[in-house]
């Protein structure tokens, strides 16, 4: 993974609240494969009219914002869904932070997994950021190692969890640190079974699945037999 | 020290701890879909296997069509759920797919097959994982990364949440649900209160609540914006436990039993966040926004957003009043329906499918509209108690199981500009399909729209 240190970029004010998976990428897209590039599919529903043309007045279709690589968004940004199109579609557009008063838990891990940093500014100083850019594209510096945003001659705090900003700032790939831990996961896996046998998935058992009873006892159809046990 | 149940189930997960505080958990069980092939993808690129298989299991649900199976008419959808059969195969991972007769939704087959248990630790590519908190587990939704994260290693690195408690008092009343108690509390806190947190739901109204009930309140978890929601195992837990075919059976169940007994909070546990709410306040709840917070109970009018003191908020509520083609200070029960879906892993289960075959029975739905069971147990079930004809004669249609109309991405979709009483999870503009408008409700007061024709309080029925 790319790290992240310092980026100075055109930033595109979106400043809505609740931008949910659903509108970051609608569910129909997710068959693709990742290869031929998400970034057509960022906010489709709000970029295109039915019939695919751009929809004129939708801030990302304006030329002046063609070039953002920030997004300024509104509280509880990428709520929803786990799926991590959402973060391909922003990642693939060409997008590597968005600012915004809060994130979606999900959405904020999935970002940081793929190199995008979710930057979390506090109302006062979200609203004096989007006052100063009045609606319009605007150009910011994101400064991940200082924690700080620098914009007009002004600078505002963000906040990242530790142990995000250390994951972007060095690239780290999990699955590579993981598996120096092989020792220590096994010892733990075999010790877990050993104390709680029953954390096992039983395989022996009988095919079906008990529903719980109707509490009026509904007729049943003749020959309509339930395949499972209904013995609760 | 006293501890939540929470922190009970993490800490006894917890493999070690880095610099930065994260902790390596170990996952006990790992749900896979259609949807994983992200992860799986980044396996093979990598080299690598799945670590644990006998953990982890496939299940066809988001793309599955729900009529004229097995064939499935879309090359695309087709050749989605053929990968995960593929991949399940490659891998030696047990696979719940488009013919075994337990398919259905994941959230609905772990519990029904004994896969979801008090105290372990479950995740999922799907957000809806915290469902399975109903029986005491600490279960969350993860994304393609984690997923491969997780089938790479059977663990996971996460920094843990602060706790929550949520205590309903009271006894909900009469023909309000586990459906209203989620939309009510979301609509008074916000669907991001839960932001960071994990929720544990207590208190009496939440003790009374079925298993079934508290499957569908920890669903809608993740609408309030918190990753994971659970509920403390009990006398309920252990009946709706007992004899699933791969859950613990004879004097594994009696040692699971005792080790399940210590998973409470203790008296003196401090949460880092305490709500509670009085469950008598709480009226049968629909949402008429586009956010699960955008929720009022059935008797009120839609909001004005000349009300409202902040601009940003008014022109906020006035884009999905138009998306939604409401007008302020209309009352709920004058809004027009188009069709009703009943269906999802919030409200699919068979306690949900006879509350709304009760409301149905005799009376004709004005709307058309289709029934997904949580599973095909659950359908086989509905059919041995004569519900599926309760359906089919007042006009709706009889699926098979998946996620359906939920979605939007399996072929069921709500055709632009048409509204829906649906007993899914998310409201959001576009989640049914494009241009779709949801109103989320119980599957009762989805049958009661249905009959009406428009939004209905189901106590007028």
């Amino acid at each position: 993974m790319e790290p992240f240190r310092r980026l100075a970029a055109l930033a595109c004010p979106l400043v809505e609240a609740n931008i949910d998976t659903d509108q970051l990428i609608p569910a129909r897209f997710m068959k693709e494969s990742r290869a031929s590039g998400y970034g057509r599919f960022l906010l489709h529903d709000l970029r295109f009219d039915a019939e695919g043309a751009p929809i004129a007045g939708f801030i990302l279709n304006d030329p002046a914002a063609a070039d953002a690589r920030i997004l300024v968004a509104g509280r509880n940004f990428g709520a929803g869904s786990s799926r991590e199109a959402a973060v391909y579609a922003l990642v693939d557009y060409g997008v590597r932070c968005v600012i915004a008063p809060s994130f979606g838990d999900i959405f904020a891990s999935n970002a940081v997994n793929n190199g995008l940093l979710p930057a979390v500014l506090e109302e006062a100083a979200f609203e004096a950021l989007t006052d100063w850019m009045g609606g319009a594209p605007a150009e910011l510096v994101v400064d991940l190692e200082a924690r700080r945003i620098a914009y007009g001659g002004r600078d505002a705090a963000f906040s990242i969890p530790d142990a995000w900003r250390a994951k972007l700032l060095n690239g780290w790939d999990d699955i590579a640190l993981t598996r120096q831990h092989a020792a220590a996961i096994e010892t733990f896996a075999r010790e877990r079974l050993r104390a709680f046998p029953w954390v096992a998935p039983r395989t022996d058992g009988p095919r079906g699945g008990a529903q719980p009873r109707s509490p009026d006892a509904g007729e049943t159809r003749a020959g309509g037999a339930s395949p499972q046990s209904s013995d609760l | 020290m006293p501890a939540t149940l929470f922190d009970k189930i993490w800490d006894a997960h917890e493999i070690l701890r880095d610099e930065e505080g994260r902790s390596l958990l170990w996952i006990d069980r790992h749900f896979v879909h259609e949807g994983s092939f992200h992860a799986f993808d980044t396996l093979a690129e990598r080299g690598l296997s799945v670590a644990r298989p006998d953990l982890t299991f496939g299940i066809a649900d988001h793309y599955v069509p729900t009529a004229g199976r097995p064939r499935i008419a879309d090359p695309k959808i087709a050749g989605m759920v053929e990968r995960l059969a593929g991949n399940a195969a490659r891998h030696g991972v047990q696979l719940f797919g488009l013919d075994d007769p337990r398919q259905g939704i994941v959230h609905v087959v772990g519990p029904e097959q004994g896969l979801t248990l008090p105290g372990l630790v479950m995740v999922c590519g799907d957000s809806h994982t915290a469902t399975h908190g109903a029986f005491g587990a600490v279960a969350f939704g993860i994304g393609a990364s984690e997923v491969a994260h997780v089938l790479a290693t059977q663990t996971l690195w996460q920094t843990k949440p602060k706790r929550m408690r949520l205590v309903v008092d009271g006894r909900l009343a009469a023909g309000v649900t586990a459906k209203d108690l989620a939309l009510h509390w979301i609509a008074a806190l916000g669907a991001d209160a839960g932001r960071g947190y994990a929720i544990e739901y207590a208190g009496p109204a939440v003790e009374a609540l079925s298993m079934e009930a508290r499957l569908t309140l920890c669903n809608l978890s993740i609408e309030g914006g918190a990753r994971c929601g659970m509920v403390a195992p009990d006398a309920t837990t252990l009946a709706a436990l007992r004899d699933r075919p791969m859950g613990p059976a004879g004097a594994d169940f009696d040692a699971a039993a005792a080790d399940w007994a210590a998973l409470t909070t203790d008296p003196d546990a401090v949460f880092d966040r305490e709500v509670t709410i009085d469950a008598r306040r709480i009226a049968p709840t629909v949402t008429w926004g586009v956010s699960p917070e955008e929720a009022l109970p059935i008797d009120a009018r839609v909001p004005d957003p000349a009300a409202l003191v902040s601009e940003e908020a008014a022109r906020q509520m006035r884009g999905a009043l138009d998306y939604m083609g409401l007008a302020p200070g209309q009352k709920l029960t004058d809004v027009a329906i188009d069709r009703v879906f009943i269906g999802s892993c919030t409200n699919a289960r068979i306690e949900d499918l006879r509350a709304a075959a009760a409301v149905l029975k005799g009376r004709r739905s004005r709307v058309p509209g289709i029934v997904s069971p949580g599973s095909t147990l659950v359908k086989r079930q509905a059919e041995a108690e004569g519900l599926d004809a309760v359906f089919t004669e007042a006009g709706l249609e009889w699926r098979d199981s998946g996620c359906s109309m939920c979605v939007g991405m399996n072929g069921d979709r709500v055709p632009a500009g048409e509204r829906c009483a649906s007993t899914t999870n998310r409201n959001f503009r576009g989640r049914q399909g494009p241009g779709a408008r949801t109103h989320l409700m119980s599957p009762a007061m989805v049958a009661a729209a249905a009959v009406a024709g428009r939004l209905t309080d189901l106590r007028d029925l």
